[in-house]
């Protein structure tokens, strides 16, 4: 598990025992030894390679990390690697199936609401776990739901266009 | 950013994070929502030997109304849960106001009400709700439980009345009298940054009598301030244009507002006596009725 630490670039202390944990990304069993300062974030990029969630600020701030844990938002550079053992974790990996995109993703496409790019995949996070409360949502509420998230490049009329975009592409498959 | 080395425990019961935070003889820490002790620890502003996970401890995450009125918040109710509590909207208004503006959506779904008051932040939504609202803290630790004040759990700046070895595991809001109303208003330049001036005010009403009244501020001062003293301008009266104002200005004074990039001295003061007169009016005969 060396890997885990290059960025740190020391081996784990002796008193301070790495644990095993296992989390299940998108619907599959990973596992990993970590030392407990890990976190969350740098577990999914350098463990397990998935490297669609983004560490942006570092300080809780941007939501670039975004991820659904247990089906909840979180700032994945916010959570230790360890308390993830045994829970569900959603990332932007696993929006898209074999053949298709998520609505989300279309959306975004369609109504060009990605510019750079580095925020997409927080807000694309925060996006689904607002739409698997409200299928129905109100351009306010999509504002408010990612008012957690920053766009640098301010793209943010576009990204809320997506957001009802998706919305209403969800609602019509419901029926 | 990486935090400093620590070592990690996850109880699955109050009585061994007791066991843990004593052994720990003062360098272990709760770590319950974590969004404020985790960008702490990146910063390696906080550097704990030990960290004790309370999130796999079960029934910590009651809001509960008992038969008396008084309102319990267990030590892992998340901000989201107040935010969306149904009971909470109906029953207790100053609480229903703060909860979305808490820090930002995401925060809200994994912070806790109980570990931002044990935070003690100045600029802290939570503690200045708590103080308008008379609450206070049970704690727990090897030689049992003890309620604390809020007025006396803050100590100063991140700094709070619990002893090493003692966990807070739930928020009392004491029943009003009559009806419970009030309202919370934040200034802040964006979503998650700190309140240029934020405002608690929590009444007890009975008909359009105030029977009692709390107010605290955050943002303007060195710690939450206790504006409770101005309730006198209101017990036992209506809220008129005048006595609206007298309370509006006697919480203003209150305010210790320093100029910064956030707004001159004067402003935050003049938004706090705005912020009072919103909520008093708001919560008046004609608004209500």
């Amino acid at each position: 598990m060396s890997s885990l630490y290059e960025e740190i670039n020391i081996a784990p202390a002796s008193d301070v025992p790495v644990r095993q944990v296992t989390v299940y990304v998108n619907g599959e069993a990973r596992t990993a030894n970590v030392e407990p300062r890990l976190l969350l974030a740098h577990l999914l990029r350098q463990a397990f390679k998935l490297t669609g969630t983004h560490t942006g600020c570092d300080t809780t701030n941007c939501g670039a990390c975004t991820v659904l844990f247990d089906g909840r938002p979180i700032k994945s550079c916010t959570m230790l690697a360890v308390q993830a053992d045994g829970h569900k974790v959603e990332t932007v990996e696993g929006l898209a199936s074999a053949s298709e995109l998520h609505p989300l993703q279309e959306g975004f496409k369609q109504e060009h609401a990605l510019q750079c790019g580095f925020c997409t995949p927080g807000m694309m996070m925060a996006a689904k776990a607002l739409l698997e409360e409200n299928l129905n949502p109100t351009e306010d509420e999509i504002r408010w739901a990612l008012s957690g998230n920053l766009c640098r490049c301010t793209g943010y009329q576009n990204i809320v266009k997506a957001v009802l975009w998706a919305a209403e592409k969800m609602r019509a498959e419901l029926n | 950013m990486y935090p400093s080395r620590f070592k990690y425990e996850s109880p699955k019961t109050i009585a061994e994070a007791i066991k843990l935070l004593d052994a720990g003889k003062g360098e272990a820490k709760i770590l319950a929502g974590g969004q404020s002790l985790v960008p702490m620890l990146k910063l390696r502003f906080a550097f704990p030997d030990q960290l004790v996970d309370i999130n796999n401890i079960p029934g910590l995450d009651y809001i509960r109304f008992d038969a008396d009125g008084s309102l319990h918040i267990g030590a892992l109710v998340r901000h989201e849960h107040l935010e969306k509590s149904v009971e909470i909207s109906k029953r207790q208004p100053t609480i229903a106001a703060a909860a979305p503006l808490v820090a930002d959506p995401i925060v809200r779904a994994r912070g806790t009400f109980v570990g931002s008051v044990c935070h003690a932040d100045p600029q802290g939504d939570w503690a200045a709700t708590m103080i308008a609202l008379h609450g206070y803290v049970v704690v727990q630790g090897p030689k049992g439980k003890r309620n604390i004040e809020m007025k006396d759990f803050v100590l100063g700046p991140y700094a709070t009345a619990l002893n090493y070895n003692e966990i807070a595991i739930e928020a009392v809001i004491p029943a009003p009298k009559g009806v419970a109303r009030g309202g919370y208003l934040k200034l802040e330049r964006r979503v998650g940054d700190f309140a240029t001036a934020s405002v608690a005010v929590a009444l007890d009403m009975n008909g359009d009598t105030v029977l009692g009244a709390g107010f605290a501020l955050a943002g303007v001062g060195g710690k939450t301030i206790d504006a409770n003293d101005a309730a006198s301008a209101l017990i036992g009266q209506k809220l008129t244009e005048a006595t609206i104002a007298k309370a509006a200005a006697l919480v203003a004074a209150k305010a210790e507002p320093r100029t910064d990039h956030r707004g001159s001295a004067e402003y935050k003061r003049h938004i706090i006596e705005t912020f009072v007169k919103r909520i008093l009016l708001a919560n008046s005969a004609q608004k209500v009725a």
